[in-house]
């Protein structure tokens, strides 16, 4: 490396201090920054939202919901940077039948709300938008479907994100979740695709796309649903990896699988794993003071 | 201050609108809960007579370079096409289907005006257009681009293109058509799905707009497998669309840069009118891969792809249909695309035509019309001539193995970056596999505020074809607009139509003078009370097919018709006063015009 382009020392230091800044940050503003970050994007290059009223009614119930709801549960608002996370999420990853505005508004409601209903230990054991999308996709398959886009070839949209997102991921502590799902992800389907003689090449694609993106940023990561612990972070992650690849090779050999689990096997090995892994992790460990 | 519930007695109370909101998306789920307007009493009934006409045609699908052949039936998906003119000048429409595979022929069905047809492809010189080195038919398109009074054809193939003079239109024993398409200057390689006819620079002479898929491989003899779209929705490594002027004396000049129309998406379809009112034929263009586009004519002198709102929506366009989808007096724009359900859900885009309010084309399609399944070819036709148009749409893509589907693992590229699937090798083999198979074709009814209603059943369009081409035509000349579909590797399907008898209905003949004698973008506006509705006579639209260039309007039950003004090619207007209705009107320009 040359001397031009090394930092000096206080440049280092610069660096370290922000680094350490935002280390003070609420994670939530992180996270909140990056779906926004991805949500323009989608939008500007690709006119991926379809309309802005999605955008306005899933952003609507998401963050009055929350906010009855929290009233209503704990007597007071609580903050509702979730809600906003989780609308974006729904308006990017709902695609249903003819232009209805039905499922931004169920789904809404349905992923905040499963935060006050599905509850061990005053926790809540799923990822709010991937509890909704999956059910969406289990009980609504014919009118609901789900992010299924390009974030097109272009590398510097793709690359903007993925920096971001992996920064971010760093900063929140959950780049080791990213990381491990990723590595195993790539292992455990070329794995697949070898042993049952497909080309491997489909089998990894999938992960070059923004539902993938989504999912490891925001699903996977959600630190108010993963274990407590760094190894049993790998773990899970490593557990909803396998999940996947065996609800994949389910779909490989035909077996007649509800089509949710064919069109989003990320999603659905998620919604399988994580909360049997956290509600484990809820169980064994001392019941929280209310 | 209220007294709050214990935190287990909170839950519950949640969980009953938690619970409801799941219950309430199953009940959606089977359809909505206060149904729109019911499919009956469509007044009008489809019936099947493809036997009894005498058409026993059947397409078969090209075969490829076996270099590609993991997704050969993805690749020699389309071919299937029907086009109508009446070539032997007789006032009966006649039918011409492609064939696609080396060695089958094309067929030419001469209307004997009695409900059955002769195959006289042979002896016209039509049949014999699908050879090694030359390509394989993928649709024709008619129009009199010598303005002798007899309809020529162009046959776009993945291939060369070819075009025939009609040379002895009406002679006792059959017409001759003979290939002119070296000394026209069109001898040119293009992997097309479509083509269009329209006289762009209002000259009064038919020009060509050809669209390409596939870029100009030989698709035989491969030097590449890198020869699919770099992407789902944004893809521009198709072929290049092509504009030829027709300079008249039988020659053509390729003027596709000079006008700036040379689209290298993927487009499947291309449909022309006057959108914006000017008097100048645009071009709309439905792109596989891509968003459709708007190239609006500048006086003939050039066009420019507008920003028409068609930017901002990127599926898979099939289909360029135009009609006047609420009568008002405009050529709205019906796009078909991809929806399978659990999987993708593209929506097919109804556009209605608002250039002179807004510059725009605003999508309207909700509900049933947005849901066609992998939706191909479409037209707009008053099938029960009440006055408002009908939609007919084909579709179903490849019908094979009913217990296995594409589907998953076209969802495992679909979604990547191109640089996975560019490549046809890297594609998972097809196999057998369907997709998006055995779909029944829709057929369409506007229930005016209750949207759109699929009546097919009830009116008895129930194959379960791939279906590709439509087109209208009314072959028996009794005010009634009969269905033909041709259907990718299947027979295809003539729909006889039977409306309600109580209707009254007009039909137009145009002849051009200035205008090119075909009249091709020649739009009629009927006022007939309250009702007003726009129709173009069709140089090529929806997909791979052509209407019957008579313009039919349905009456309802007015008796009476105030007028019809034409927009001639030329640019002349003319009104027709009170014409007679439930016939034919043949309407000839007249000389003293000036646009």
């Amino acid at each position: 490396m040359s001397d031009a382009i090394q930092a000096t020392p206080a440049e280092r230091n610069a660096v370290a201090r922000w680094w350490e800044r935002s280390s003070r940050i609420d994670p939530r503003y992180l996270i909140a920054f990056l779906i926004t970050l991805v949500l323009v994007a989608a939008q500007l290059r690709y006119h991926m939202l379809g309309s802005y009223d999605r955008l306005v009614l899933a952003l609507g119930v998401c963050m009055a919901t929350e906010a009855l709801l929290s009233w209503f549960d704990r007597g007071k608002v609580v903050n509702l940077l979730s809600a906003y996370i989780s609308g974006i999420s729904l308006t990017l990853l709902l695609k249903p039948q003819g232009g209805a505005l039905w499922p931004f508004v169920l789904g809404g409601f349905i992923a905040i709300s499963s935060k006050y209903v599905l509850r061990y230990r005053e926790n809540h054991l799923w990822n709010p938008t991937n509890f909704a999308v999956a059910a969406l996709l289990l009980v609504a398959p014919d009118r609901v479907s789900v992010l299924s886009h390009q974030f097109g070839n272009d590398i510097t949209t793709n690359a903007v994100i993925w920096i971001f997102g992996l920064i971010i991921a760093a900063r929140v502590g959950v780049l080791h979740i990213t990381l491990t799902y990723v590595a195993s992800f790539l292992a455990l389907n070329v794995a697949r695709a070898l042993a049952l003689g497909q080309p491997v090449l489909p089998e990894i694609a999938p992960i070059t796309g923004p539902m993938y993106q989504l999912f490891i940023f925001f699903m996977i990561t959600d630190p108010r649903t993963v274990v407590r612990g760094r190894r049993k972070q790998i773990m899970v992650a490593v557990l909803i990896a396998v999940m996947e690849m065996l609800i994949r090779f389910a779909s490989d050999k035909g077996w007649p699988l509800p089509t949710a689990f064919n069109v989003a096997p990320a999603f659905l090995a998620l919604a399988l794993v994580g909360p049997v892994a956290k509600w484990i992790d809820l169980h064994r460990s001392v019941a929280p003071t209310r | 201050m209220l007294h709050r519930p214990r935190p287990a007695i909170r839950r519950a109370i949640i969980a009953v609108p938690f619970l409801a909101a799941i219950l309430i998306a199953m009940r959606l789920d089977r359809g909505p809960i206060r149904a729109g307007a019911d499919a009956a009493h469509p007044g009008f009934v489809l019936r099947d007579e493809t036997a009894a006409s005498g058409i026993h045609f059947v397409h078969h699908r090209p075969t490829f370079d076996p270099k590609i052949a993991g997704i050969e039936p993805h690749v020699a998906a389309l071919g299937a096409s029907v086009s109508v003119a009446d070539f032997d000048g007789d006032g009966r429409p006649d039918l011409y289907f492609t064939n696609s595979r080396f060695g089958e022929s094309n067929a030419l069905y001469h209307n004997k005006g009695d409900g059955t047809f002769d195959e006289v492809a042979a002896s016209a010189g039509l049949a014999d257009l699908n050879k090694p080195g030359e390509g394989v038919s993928m649709g024709a398109v008619w129009g009199d681009f010598d303005n002798d009074g007899r309809e020529d054809v162009l046959v776009y193939r993945y291939g060369f293109l070819a075009l025939f003079r009609n040379v002895d239109g009406t002679r006792p024993g059959g017409t001759r058509f003979e290939d002119v398409t070296a000394q026209a200057g069109l001898h040119r390689w293009v992997n097309s799905n479509g083509a269009i006819w329209l006289d762009y620079d209002r000259d009064g002479l038919l020009d060509l707009y050809v669209t390409a898929y596939f870029r100009d491989v030989d698709l035989w003899h491969l030097a590449t497998t890198k020869i699919m779209h770099n992407s789902f929705e944004f893809a521009t490594n198709g072929g290049k669309n092509l504009l030829f002027h027709n300079l008249g004396g039988g020659k053509f000049e390729d003027v596709t840069d000079k006008m700036g129309v040379g689209s290298t998406r993927w487009t499947l379809a291309a449909a022309s009118a006057d959108f914006n009112g000017d008097g100048w034929p645009d071009i709309y263009l439905a792109n596989d891969y891509g968003p459709e586009e708007l190239y609006l004519n500048d006086r003939g002198r050039t066009f420019k792809l507008s920003t028409a709102g068609l930017e901002s929506e990127s599926k898979s366009g099939m289909s360029a249909t135009l009609g006047d989808a609420f009568n008002r007096g405009r050529l709205d724009a019906f796009v078909t695309n991809i929806s399978e359900r659990g999987y993708l859900f593209q929506n097919n885009n109804l556009r209605l035509n608002q250039m002179l309010e807004t510059g725009r084309f605003r999508n309207v399609a909700e509900g049933a019309i947005a849901d066609a399944g992998w939706a191909w070819g479409a037209q707009f036709g008053d099938l029960n001539n009440d006055g408002a148009n009908e939609l007919f749409v084909a579709n179903g893509f490849i019908s094979a193995d009913r217990s296995k589907s594409y589907w998953y693992a076209m969802s495992k590229i679909a979604g990547a970056n191109g640089r996975f699937f560019e490549d046809a090798a890297t594609w998972p083999a097809f196999g057998n596999a369907s997709l998006s198979g055995y779909e029944p074709s829709r057929v369409y009814i506007n229930r005016g505020l209750a949207g759109w209603v699929d009546v097919a059943k009830k009116v008895g369009a129930t194959d379960l074809y791939d279906g590709r081409a439509v087109a209208l035509a009314d072959l028996s000349n009794r005010g009634a607009v009969d269905v033909i579909v041709a259907n990718q590797n299947q027979p295809p399907v003539l729909y006889r139509d039977y409306p309600d008898s109580t209707n009254h209905w007009i039909a137009f003949r145009l002849i051009g003078t200035r205008s090119n004698r075909s009249a091709i973008g020649a739009e009629v506006v009927l006022e007939s009370g309250d009702l007003r509705q726009r129709r173009v006579v069709d140089g090529g639209s929806g997909f791979a097919s052509q209407n019957d260039r008579r313009l039919h309007f349905g009456l309802g039950s007015r008796e009476w018709v105030d007028r019809v003004v034409i927009h001639w090619p030329s640019g002349a207007q003319q009104v027709v006063q009170h014409p007679q209705i439930d016939r034919f009107i043949t309407v000839t320009e007249p000389a003293g015009l000036k646009p």
